[in-house]
């Protein structure tokens, strides 16, 4: 499958990436900006993605709520999010709308400002305050996507901190904060819009240009510290965390290659072999054999800069204790590290992943993404093209090398979750 | 800056639902197949008559954990190499049932089809159903039924149906059985249901994708022929509810940050006749992001990230249910706001400008709902489960944009009971009990 693409730059900077698709009349509007909590300042934890809620308050020809609104009046979906080092913004519309998604992007990038009052910042917080009860506080588990983070990346390093922020800093966070954050990071010459599905690259080309052209270049943004890390831990780490759970789960990261890096595909293939799908190593011995564990999975948070982490987890079967869990987990890593992998399990790997692939790409708004996501962090959407020929590419010798050199004892942070109950018990 | 005036949209395009053939296969079963030559995918969906309504009482959970076994050994294969076959082939067969339905499916590249297929068509007709595997699945469910009871939010789903409808009835169960249930399930168990459950003139099989109606007809002939029918009872499930009553129910969490409320009642059944007028009066309820209620708790008050409602939609009447998570000390205030929503819905019209809303809202992302052979095959599959016409999909623009005003207010009227409404709460209980009681909703009940 070859996905087309054209891509270009507007003269203030704007990535515009666009490719073409008449099997139905839709079409998906895609913009990556390249920011994320990374770049949030001491004491402003969670502001990347407060912020992201207040791009849906509206802008200076944009009513609050409207931008949402306007989109479903029109027949289209819509969303954003925020990741450790990009925001995304996205809708997919019926083609004849294309014009209006494209105005409404364009009014908050190049007009957001106006339209901040002090009052929709303080709902914004509650409501995002609301969101991390409901995603972090109370919910089983709930704290690992912070808590592993914290512990896999040096104190300081910018994917060290929660994303969702602590509410001590999300109350910190002023009118102040939101115009410098937006001046120095929301500008077409941080973005990337993509526009995928039923269109006419040169009728697009022009909208484009209509509504984006204007909008001024910024000032350049603050760089980053130096986000390298040594390809290994250097020592095992390990955080248990008592919880209120009934099952024990053990997260256990590996420090592994930023995301589009060479050795990323042997990295990611790794992970699969490990744990996507039945068939996969933890699945077959702690699920289907020992029956150690009532799931088990592998997946990366594939960050493009400094070091991205591949995670595997398993829960606990009933009546199975953490002790038992962690044994089964550490003999099966111990195993892929000192022995490798076969051939025939990086063809099922691969196999897998490829039609993955295929099944997302038949959504513009999938196809969008990624096309964002490759001019964001590597300048260039053609690289989408190549990712299947990257995974095929794998041999059993390059995850076998990452096996031996990324998942031995001194790479391997355990983020171990056990019952409160139990625990107190055991301290009788 | 920027552009002040706001574009006008271009003309309305065309979009018809992919076209799709049926036919019958030699043993009974009904074929669907739309050919789409999108991507180089097919996928692959077998519907049978065989969802958690048909579970006996007493063997809650055996429709689920049969769906479950199917994957676990069919054929000449076990389970692991029936794995192993269709992974290497970058696929694997799904096999779950929900209340109405049980589903197989699997989705791969054309070119592998020929290999799948005949695996796809065992899980289907001769699984094996190992004793182990059983007994692993069963522990599963034994361990997820433990999770549940840490998890705020399934505990609340599970809860909430478990008051709205009447003792006994199979909906008030959970669909994959309690413990006792599942405890007590043999292997007999589950191969008396397969055996009287799963049958070819209950079964249809759908291809969507880049395939041939032809090609699709060929190898599900040659590899489903053998299987034979056999009569069945159909059966219905008891969906009466518990009380028409309004009632408040707290299911105490210590420590919990937020309350997880479940607001509503049994509804209809899927094919009753106001359905449209219910889909566009609940999206502008509860259904949309622009909706009411969350308008109102999410973006007026901050009380929550979200609150929706919404209609499940099955054979048997499903729940109407409003869900949302509130910080625990505005419990009373938003369940306050969710019942004045209810009320303004049924006593007042709603604008022109909600109604264009939700009719446009539903009928433009109609195109989105069906970009891939998965979806496809899915809408198809709800088409066999509700009995619904083959233009159904042909013709639910035009219905969708027959709901007025006067209807949504008809709908809600008929349909939102609010003497009736069930008001669960999980959350914790000392914090909020106390504002609960005053605030009179009904009469509160703690559940321990």
């Amino acid at each position: 499958m070859h996905i087309p693409i054209e891509t270009y730059r507007l003269d203030n900077g704007l990535v515009v990436t666009l490719s073409e698709d008449h099997s139905a009349p839709i079409v998906a509007v895609n913009l990556w900006y390249h920011v994320g909590s990374a770049n949030e300042r001491e004491g402003r934890t969670g502001f990347a993605h407060l912020f992201e809620h207040m791009l849906f308050q509206g802008s200076e020809h944009v009513e609050a709520n409207e931008h949402f609104d306007l989109v479903q009046r029109a027949g289209g979906t819509l969303n954003g999010s925020t990741w450790l080092d990009r925001t995304n913004y996205y809708e997919t519309v019926p083609s004849n709308q294309l014009a209006l998604a494209l105005w409404l992007e364009a009014d908050r990038m190049g007009s957001l400002l106006p339209a901040m009052t002090q009052q929709k910042l303080d709902t914004q917080r509650d409501v995002v305050s609301n969101e991390r009860r409901w995603s972090v506080d109370n919910q089983p588990y709930g704290t690992w996507w912070e808590k592993l983070p914290a512990l896999t990346y040096p104190k300081n390093h910018p994917f060290n901190h929660s994303l969702i922020g602590s509410f001590e800093d999300l109350n910190a966070a002023s009118l102040e904060d939101i115009a410098e954050f937006f001046k120095t990071y929301y500008t077409p010459d941080n973005a990337v819009l993509t526009i995928s599905g039923d269109i006419f690259p040169e009728e697009a080309k022009e909208l484009v240009e209509y509504y984006f052209g204007n909008i001024p270049r910024g000032k350049g943004k603050p760089p980053l510290p130096d986000m390298s890390l040594p390809p290994v831990f250097g020592e095992e780490l390990r955080e248990i965390v008592e919880d209120d759970v009934n099952l024990p789960r053990i997260y256990l990261a590996f420090r592994s290659p930023a995301f589009g890096t060479e050795e990323y595909y042997p990295a990611s293939v790794c992970g699969a072999i490990l744990g996507m799908r039945k068939g996969s190593r933890l699945r077959r011995k702690l699920v289907r054999e020992s029956e150690l564990a009532v799931s088990a999975s592998a997946y990366t948070f594939d960050l493009p800069k400094g070091a991205d982490l591949l995670i595997v987890d398993a829960t606990a079967r009933e009546g199975v204790s953490v002790e038992q869990l962690e044994e089964g987990l550490i003999r099966e890593i111990d195993l892929i590290h000192n022995q490798g992998v076969s051939q025939a399990e990086v063809d099922r790997a691969v196999a897998l992943i490829e039609t993955d692939f295929m099944k997302a790409m038949q959504q513009a708004g999938e196809r969008a993404d990624n096309l964002s996501k490759f001019a964001t962090y590597f300048g260039d959407p053609n690289l989408v093209n190549l990712e299947a020929d990257k995974y095929r590419s794998v041999t059993a010798e390059q995850v076998t090398a990452f096996a031996k050199e990324r998942m031995g004892k001194d790479n391997r942070a355990f983020l171990i979750y056990v019952p409160k109950n139990k625990s107190d018990s055991t301290n009788d | 800056m920027t552009i002040s005036e706001k574009p006008q949209p271009g003309p309305v395009l065309e979009y018809n639902f992919p076209e799709f053939y049926q036919s019958q296969l030699s043993n009974g079963m009904q074929l669907m197949v739309a050919p789409i030559r999108k991507v180089p995918l097919v996928t692959v969906l077998a519907v049978t008559d065989a969802g958690a309504m048909n579970d006996p009482i007493s063997k809650t959970g055996v429709a689920e954990l049969t769906a479950g076994l199917l994957n676990e050994g069919a054929g000449a294969l076990n389970g692991e190499e029936l794995t192993d076959f269709l992974e290497r082939l970058g696929t694997s067969v799904g096999a779950s049932a929900d209340w109405d339905a049980a589903m197989v499916s699997m989705t791969v590249l054309p070119t592998k089809l020929y290999d799948a297929f005949p695996k796809f068509a065992d899980v289907l007709t001769r699984p094996t159903f190992p004793e182990a595997s059983l007994e692993r699945l069963k522990g599963q469910r034994l361990t997820e039924l433990l999770h549940i009871e840490s998890e705020p939010r399934e505990l609340a789903n599970e809860m909430f149906e478990k008051i709205i409808y009447m003792e006994g009835s199979r909906y008030g169960m959970p669909i994959g059985g309690t413990r006792e249930s599942v405890t007590s399930i043999t292997r007999e168990d589950v191969q008396e249901f397969y055996r009287t459950k799963y049958r070819p003139h209950t079964t249809t099989l759908i291809f969507a994708g880049d395939i041939s109606v032809e090609e699709a007809t060929r190898l599900a002939e040659e590899h489903l022929h053998h299987w034979t029918p056999v009569d069945i009872d159909s059966i219905t499930v008891d969906d009466r509810p518990a009380s028409e009553a309004r009632g408040v129910h707290i299911i105490p969490r210590s420590e919990a940050p937020q309350s997880e409320l479940r607001i509503g009642h049994v509804a209809v059944p899927r094919d009753h006749p106001h359905y449209f007028d219910i889909t566009v009066m609940n999206g502008i309820l509860g259904g949309l992001f622009g909706s009411r209620i969350n308008l109102n708790l999410r973006e007026k008050h901050g009380y929550t990230y979200g609150a929706r409602s919404g209609y499940a939609w099955r054979r048997g009447s499903g729940p109407f249910c409003i869900s949302t998570a509130v910080a625990s000390n505005v419990t009373a205030d938003a369940i306050r706001e969710t019942l004045a929503e209810i009320e303004r819905m049924r006593t007042e019209l709603v604008s022109e400008s909600e109604l264009e809303l939700a009719l446009n809202y539903l009928s433009g992302i109609f195109p989105i709902r069906f970009e891939t052979t998965s979806s496809v095959a899915s809408a198809l599959a709800a088409l066999v489960i509700y009995n619904l016409p083959a233009d159904w999909y042909d013709t639910y623009r035009d219905n969708i944009a027959s709901v007025s005003v006067e209807s949504i207010l008809g709908a809600a009227q008929t349909h939102i009971h609010s003497d009736a409404l069930q008001i669960v709460i999980v959350g914790n209980a000392d914090e909020i009990r106390e504002s609960i009681e005053k605030a009179n909703f009904g009469p509160v009940t703690i559940h321990t």
